[in-house]
């Protein structure tokens, strides 16, 4: 007799129990700069990155935070833009900055063996950058020929008005007309520069296979050698203003398809419910099986996707659902999309959903850490949000344990509809 | 170095295993070798609908995403014109599941109406959101049957035409799957948290009783040579102009193919390339420029691509341009400049290395090249190319008469 393969039923499978995480050795330099070391893996390479808190923003210089990161690869007292590029290049590494709505960063991938030749390099562009006039003219005409082409995607646009009205103008709703480039003046540039990439406001850290030549290369670089200015930096922000309209439709009579994003403010990592609501976004948009995916995509194939997320700031949060649909069906997707948030307040999110979920939530979280740099990015989150480890041990608790009945209450709590930022841009 | 195993079942489907057990995770990643080359001129962009369908339900698996979140993996997929390539991610300790949905794929899809029906909207709303709704989203669309007028390359993964997808027949979908979807026509990579014994057993045992179907025989129109300057130029709703030219080049598998891609590098990666630095940054004729090649199976393409500054004439950028290139054909490289290419070629390779599920898709697709073992032995042949390679294979390449060139004129407004 032979096993007859039964194809009908899934395999057996195992619940995730445990989730470890790599954690830091920490060492604090006497300029004040902070060290964090993730030693994991087997190849001869590593990342760092040099993390900074954006400056309070100033809304009549709006565009400084991210014109003065943009701009740090473009020059320094020694070395021109092409010089910098070149000795990066030569020896197989990569450098790069990252301009976000609390930290900037510059983030270098080396090999181990030519640390000496790379570091070198951003030692130089942190301390001696200019700014040249010359490389501030094309970064200005090239920015307003980008914002031109991004003008046109309607879901730029739906972004860009959506931040607006959520967030006023903080660093966070920071949505720039070709105008505003006009204004970065080169000696706002280096003021801005010299007060806020100083080693009192920067952040270390390096991942990968890191020996302690490593170490002590970026001790005597970034600790010993590297002094901060009079002035410390001001990384208070402003308070945040939302809009008192919530209703935006930005009229495009040719559009083939309506860029929808709407949304609220919400709470942020450190509320006791954060890991919860995740829970509920996911449900609600989080995933590819999602209930937006299900009915919109899947069931009435009125788009190529949509999703909604939840975003964390120091002041709070965001949670949000964006999608771009046929542009005759945008009416239809709106309704939708209430329907199913209203489903959510008054139904049970029925148990093998749930249960999906969170093992779905489980697998992606294992599966996010797949080497030892998304250690270090699950470390930022933390640290940037000031929390501490036994967050992702509530998190995965919180996870396996949640009730239907819990997020019931949640979705009544938090998703009113009637409090949503809506922005159509396209046909409605 | 990425270390594997491989064997072959009896239907024909070869499996490669490649054990990593830095990670708790297991990739289950299946490569059909059929892409939108395989299909009709009548009937194009049906690949691409076809791996949609994928997901609609199998013969005895009437979801395939439900089950797979249930255990917590993730699965995706893709669609070129060479290939169509399916992944899963999940935790090691759940691998089984990924070998159950996948053979049940492969064995046969359930062919639903609703599922046709539904995917059928689907990529029309994913063939307006990409190609038509965007400034620029049609540039494939238009420049490939410039480039190419035999091979099926001359139309795009997404298909000519929002009909083609539209008249997709349930007929036409069972037909598809016959031709290309069975062990014969797939090559599988496991990899992560997994034993070869164990996957050997997982094999057999899923994929084992699928019946090794019809070889399919690939038999494409290949492209004449090119001997003639093509050019379009169009007025659209774009906010600014912008230049493609692309040029014919060998295909993935030929030697010349390393000295082309080294060339693509040297004019265009990263801010110390040359037509950065001169074109944008010196001359301050582009706001942004780029050089790259469509690694494809038979002949392809080199694009030069760039957006003139304001104020700067199309044929000014145009010159300008074919004066970078040109270059090349002139004076061979110097060996620092090739040797930094090389150099970020290598640690690109290194720091591929870092991520499961690219080694598990590069593994496949070298196999499907010829031999997975190719994979690690692409670096070594960056790293042989001489500046006199460069400069010859530049001076086949970058003729007037191996070029398309296609322009967009932004639409003047009043406003």
């Amino acid at each position: 007799m032979t096993n007859i393969l039964n194809r009908t039923e899934a395999p057996a499978s195992k619940q995730i129990e445990h989730i470890s995480l790599i954690r830091p050795d920490k060492t604090t330099f006497a300029n004040g700069c902070s060290l964090y070391t993730f030693n994991s893996g087997d190849q001869e390479l590593v990342r760092i990155e040099w993390i900074f808190n954006n400056l309070r923003f100033d809304p009549a210089k709006p565009l400084l935070n991210t014109a003065v990161n943009t701009m740090l690869t473009d020059g320094t007292k020694t070395l021109t833009a092409a010089e910098i590029a070149d000795k990066i290049d030569f020896y197989g590494a990569f450098l790069s900055v990252e301009y976000g709505h609390e930290q900037s960063q510059v983030t270098l991938y080396s090999l181990t063996k030519h640390l000496d030749k790379t570091l070198p390099v951003v030692k130089d562009i942190l301390v001696n950058s200019i700014f040249p006039q010359k490389e501030l003219d094309i970064y200005i005409r090239n920015q307003q020929q980008k914002l031109q082409v991004g003008l046109q995607k309607n879901d730029v646009v739906a972004r860009r008005t959506f931040n607006k009205a959520l967030y006023g103008d903080s660093i966070y709703g920071l949505t720039p007309d070709i105008e505003t480039y006009n204004s970065v003046k080169r000696e706002d540039l280096l003021a801005h520069y010299q007060q806020m990439y100083q080693p009192s406001n920067c952040t270390l850290i390096i991942a990968g296979k890191v020996e302690q030549t490593a170490i002590d290369q970026l001790t005597n670089i970034f600790g010993n050698d590297w002094s901060n200015q009079s002035k410390a930096a001001d990384t208070s922000q402003p308070v945040i203003h939302n809009a008192t309209e919530h209703f935006y439709f930005i009229e495009k009579p040719d559009a083939l398809q309506s860029a929808i994003r709407m949304g609220l403010p919400f709470i942020n990592r450190q509320h006791p419910d954060f890991p919860a609501v995740q829970v509920l976004n996911t449900v609600l948009g989080g995933y590819f099986g999602s209930r937006l995916m299900n009915n919109i995509r899947e069931d009435k194939g009125y788009t190529y996707g949509i999703g909604s997320g939840v975003v964390s700031y120091r002041q709070g949060g965001a949670l949000f659902i964006a999608t771009e649909v046929g542009a005759e069906v945008c009416k239809a997707a709106t309704v939708e999309i209430e329907k199913e948030i209203n489903l959510l307040k008054t139904e049970l999110v029925p148990e093998e959903e749930l249960s999906l979920v969170r093992n779905y939530m489980m697998g992606s979280l294992l599966g996010s850490l797949e080497n030892v740099f998304s250690h270090a990015d699950k470390f930022k989150n933390l640290y940037f949000s000031g929390m501490d480890y036994d967050y992702y041990d509530r998190y995965t608790n919180i996870i396996k344990n949640v009730t239907a009945n819990d997020l019931l209450k949640l979705a009544n709590e938090y998703l009113k509809f009637d409090k949503f930022y809506k922005v159509i841009v396209g046909k409605y | 170095m990425v270390k594997f195993n491989r064997f072959t079942l009896d239907n024909g489907l070869r499996v490669i295993v490649h054990e990593d057990n830095t990670t708790p995770m297991a990739v289950l990643n299946i490569l059909y070798d059929v892409g939108s080359r395989d299909e009709s001129p009548e009937q194009t962009g049906f690949a691409h609908l076809f791996e949609h369908l994928m997901f609609g339900g199998s013969v005895n698996v009437p979801n395939y995403d439900s089950p797979l979140q249930q255990v917590g993996g993730e699965n995706n997929a893709f669609t070129s014109n060479d290939i169509t390539n399916y992944y899963i991610t999940l935790p090691s300790a759940n691998l089984e599941t990924a070998f159950w949905l996948e053979s049940d794929r492969m064995l046969s899809l359930a062919f639903s109406e609703k599922s046709l029906e539904v995917q059928r909207n689907v990529v029309i709303e994913e063939f307006k959101q990409r190609y038509l709704n965007q400034p620029y989203g049609d540039v494939w669309l238009r420049l490939r049957p410039m480039v190419f007028k035999k091979h099926p390359y001359r139309w795009d993964t997404i298909g000519k035409t929002i009909e083609h997808i539209a008249d997709a027949k349930i007929e036409d979908v069972k037909t598809f799957f016959k031709k290309h979807y069975n062990p014969q026509n797939a090559i599988m990579v496991v990899g992560g948290d997994v034993k070869l014994e164990q996957v050997k057993e997982l094999a057999q045992k899923w994929f084992g009783p699928i019946p090794a179907g019809e070889k399919y025989h690939r038999n494409l129109p290949q492209e004449d040579e090119q001997h003639d300057e093509r050019r379009e130029t169009i007025t659209a709703k774009v906010p600014v102009n912008d230049i493609y030219i692309a040029l014919q080049m060998p295909g993935r598998r030929e030697k010349e193919f390393y000295a082309i891609e080294l060339m693509s590098d040297i004019l265009s990666r990263g801010n110390s390339s040359r037509m950065y630095r001169s074109l944008v940054k010196d001359k301050q004729l582009f706001s942004e420029v780029h050089a790259y090649v469509f690694g494809s199976l038979d002949k392809g393409m080199f694009v030069l691509e760039g957006k003139p500054s304001e104020g700067v004439s199309v044929e000014e950028a145009e010159a300008a341009l074919w004066a970078e290139v040109e270059q090349l054909t002139r004076q061979e490289v110097p060996a620092d400049e090739l040797t930094k290419v090389q150099n970020k070629t290598e640690s690109t390779m290194i720091f591929s290395e870092m991520s499961l599920l690219d080694k598990a898709m590069n593994l496949a697709y070298y196999e499907l090249l010829g031999d997975a073992e190719l994979f690690n032995q692409e670096t070594e042949k960056f790293l042989a190319v001489t500046p006199a390679e460069i400069k010859g294979e530049a001076t086949k390449l970058f003729r007037k008469d191996n070029s398309s060139t296609l322009i967009y004129l932004a639409e003047q407004t009043n406003d």
